[in-house]
């Protein structure tokens, strides 16, 4: 398999940092109340990742064995801050939004686990690949966490996107009347919701494994039918 | 001791194929735990200092970007309270220091505004802060009137449950037409005297949505105690040199 084929399978699916590894819950519980939220946390965990992959394997031939992990933990700081700073400088909008949620990577453990695991031993192209398809990952799911919490929760779609968009608006789903249901925005929501995304990708994983099997098996169909 | 080895040697780290292939005929003899520990320490330091520039070079240039954006922003936030065309001086220039209050729920000194027109006291602009919200402080930005009313009140930061507490925003608010928060527009301080600034379920004037009273009897409570706070002390605020500390005298 293309090796760019592999990393991004991986980062999207196979490894997913969510729903495979249960990295970075911290962040990805805290934020996904809604759709907005977890999207724009998602895009600047990609910026972070991407660069500290980047840097970590442009600097690896440097780094003693000894003492990676003060200086991985050291650079994702600093490119994190400098991310911030860069942000409430040149896209204040959007900072008055995400600004918040930038500190919060250096909690979220996937950035730290992909340097160490990846960017420290391969090259740049592929290390900086990995961070960006990591980040994919994680952005697709937390953006379906906060959908489905803010839906259940609020009824409505996309609220909040006026920070960013000022002339878009939510998108009411449910009738206007509905109640809300509180459990879906409050943490324990998020453990649910989770829970039902990780059950969900692992039915589809066994139902393809199986179909795989039925393929092997294809000689004798009375077996896999029994 | 001697002097360690420069520890950015792009020859040691890497070792190309035929440096290894050199070494494997004759092993240099093993450098000694000091000098490693030593060596690493100093690169350790180089790290540190050269990402410590990097926030440091990033910070200087971004400075003067984010200061400018901090004072729109606070222009912004006081325009949503009092509206430019109600007074004519430099607001941001006319401004006091005021102590950390209980009186305002505040835990740190914050400054407060004056707005004149024609030199006449307009309204005083300055933070409140509600401690007891359902999820931690509510803080607030509230107008208050030379004459006792509240001007208008906004919320400018809060951790409210999303979709139920989080009203108190006007942002938030799904009732687009009539916000929460824009009942408290104009109302007087006779009010909270009268014992009527509350939430209508404790008994007052001012409707909580179902659901979430604590949050709009936080908001309510916190802005009664500051209205009265300010109209108290209107003329002693007004008459403070700018750039003074406001000190609250003993009763």
């Amino acid at each position: 398999m293309n090796p760019y084929r592999e990393i991004a399978h991986n980062g999207l699916w196979k490894q997913n940092a969510i729903l495979a590894q249960l990295l970075g819950l911290c962040p990805l519980l805290a934020v996904s109340t809604n759709l907005v939220n977890a999207v724009s946390l998602g895009l600047a965990t990609i910026v972070v990742m991407g660069m500290s992959n980047l840097a970590i394997s442009a600097l690896r031939g440097f780094i003693p064995y000894e003492i990676r992990i003060p200086v991985f933990v050291l650079i994702i700081a600093a490119l994190v801050t400098v991310v911030d700073l860069a942000f409430n400088a040149f896209l204040h909008d959007l900072y008055l939004v995400l600004g918040i949620f930038i500190p919060l990577i250096v909690t979220n453990c996937i950035v730290l686990a992909r340097v160490e695991a990846f960017a420290a031993k391969n090259s740049m192209p592929v290390a900086t690949f990995d961070g960006i398809m990591m980040g994919v990952g994680f952005v697709w799911v937390i953006g379906l966490l906060g959908a489905i919490r803010e839906l259940i929760g609020q009824g409505t779609l996309f609220s909040g996107i006026e920070m960013i968009i000022p002339t878009a608006a939510a998108i009411q789903i449910l009738p206007a009347d509905y109640p809300g249901f509180l459990i879906a925005i409050l943490p324990p929501g998020a453990f649910f919701v989770l829970g039902l995304l990780i059950a969900g990708r692992n039915w589809l994983d066994h139902r393809a494994n199986q179909r795989i099997l039925g393929q092997r098996t294809q000689q004798s169909p009375a077996a896999v039918a029994g | 001791m001697s002097e360690p080895a420069p520890p950015v040697d792009p020859s040691t780290p890497p070792a190309p194929p035929a440096q290894a292939a050199v070494a494997m005929v004759s092993p240099p003899p093993a450098p000694s735990i000091m000098r490693i520990s030593a060596r690493t320490a100093v690169i350790l330091l180089l790290f540190t200092l050269a990402f410590t520039a990097l926030m440091a070079g990033t910070y200087k240039l971004t400075q003067p970007l984010v200061e400018a954006s901090a004072q729109a922003e606070k222009l912004r936030l006081i325009g949503e309270v009092l509206p430019p065309l109600m007074y004519d001086n430099t607001l941001l220039d006319d401004a006091v220091t005021l102590p950390p209050l209980k009186a305002l729920g505040l835990d740190d000194a914050t400054t407060l505004y004056r707005a004149r027109k024609d030199g006449r006291p307009v309204a005083l602009v300055f933070e409140v802060a509600a401690p007891d919200g359902y999820s931690g402080r509510i803080g607030l930005i509230a107008a208050v009137s030379a004459d006792g009313r509240l001007l208008a009140l906004r919320v400018t930061q809060h951790k409210e449950t999303p979709g139920l507490g989080d009203y108190i925003d006007p942002k938030k608010d799904r009732n687009k037409q009539q916000p929460w928060i824009h009942q408290f527009d104009g109302v007087g301080f006779d009010s909270v005297l009268g014992g009527k600034w509350k939430v209508k379920k404790d008994g007052g004037r001012f409707d909580q949505r179902a659901g979430a009273t604590i949050s709009a009897r936080a908001v309510t409570n916190a802005s009664g105690r500051a209205l009265l706070w300010a109209h108290e002390r209107s003329v002693n605020l007004f008459e403070l040199p700018a750039g003074q500390t406001f000190e609250e005298k003993a009763k």
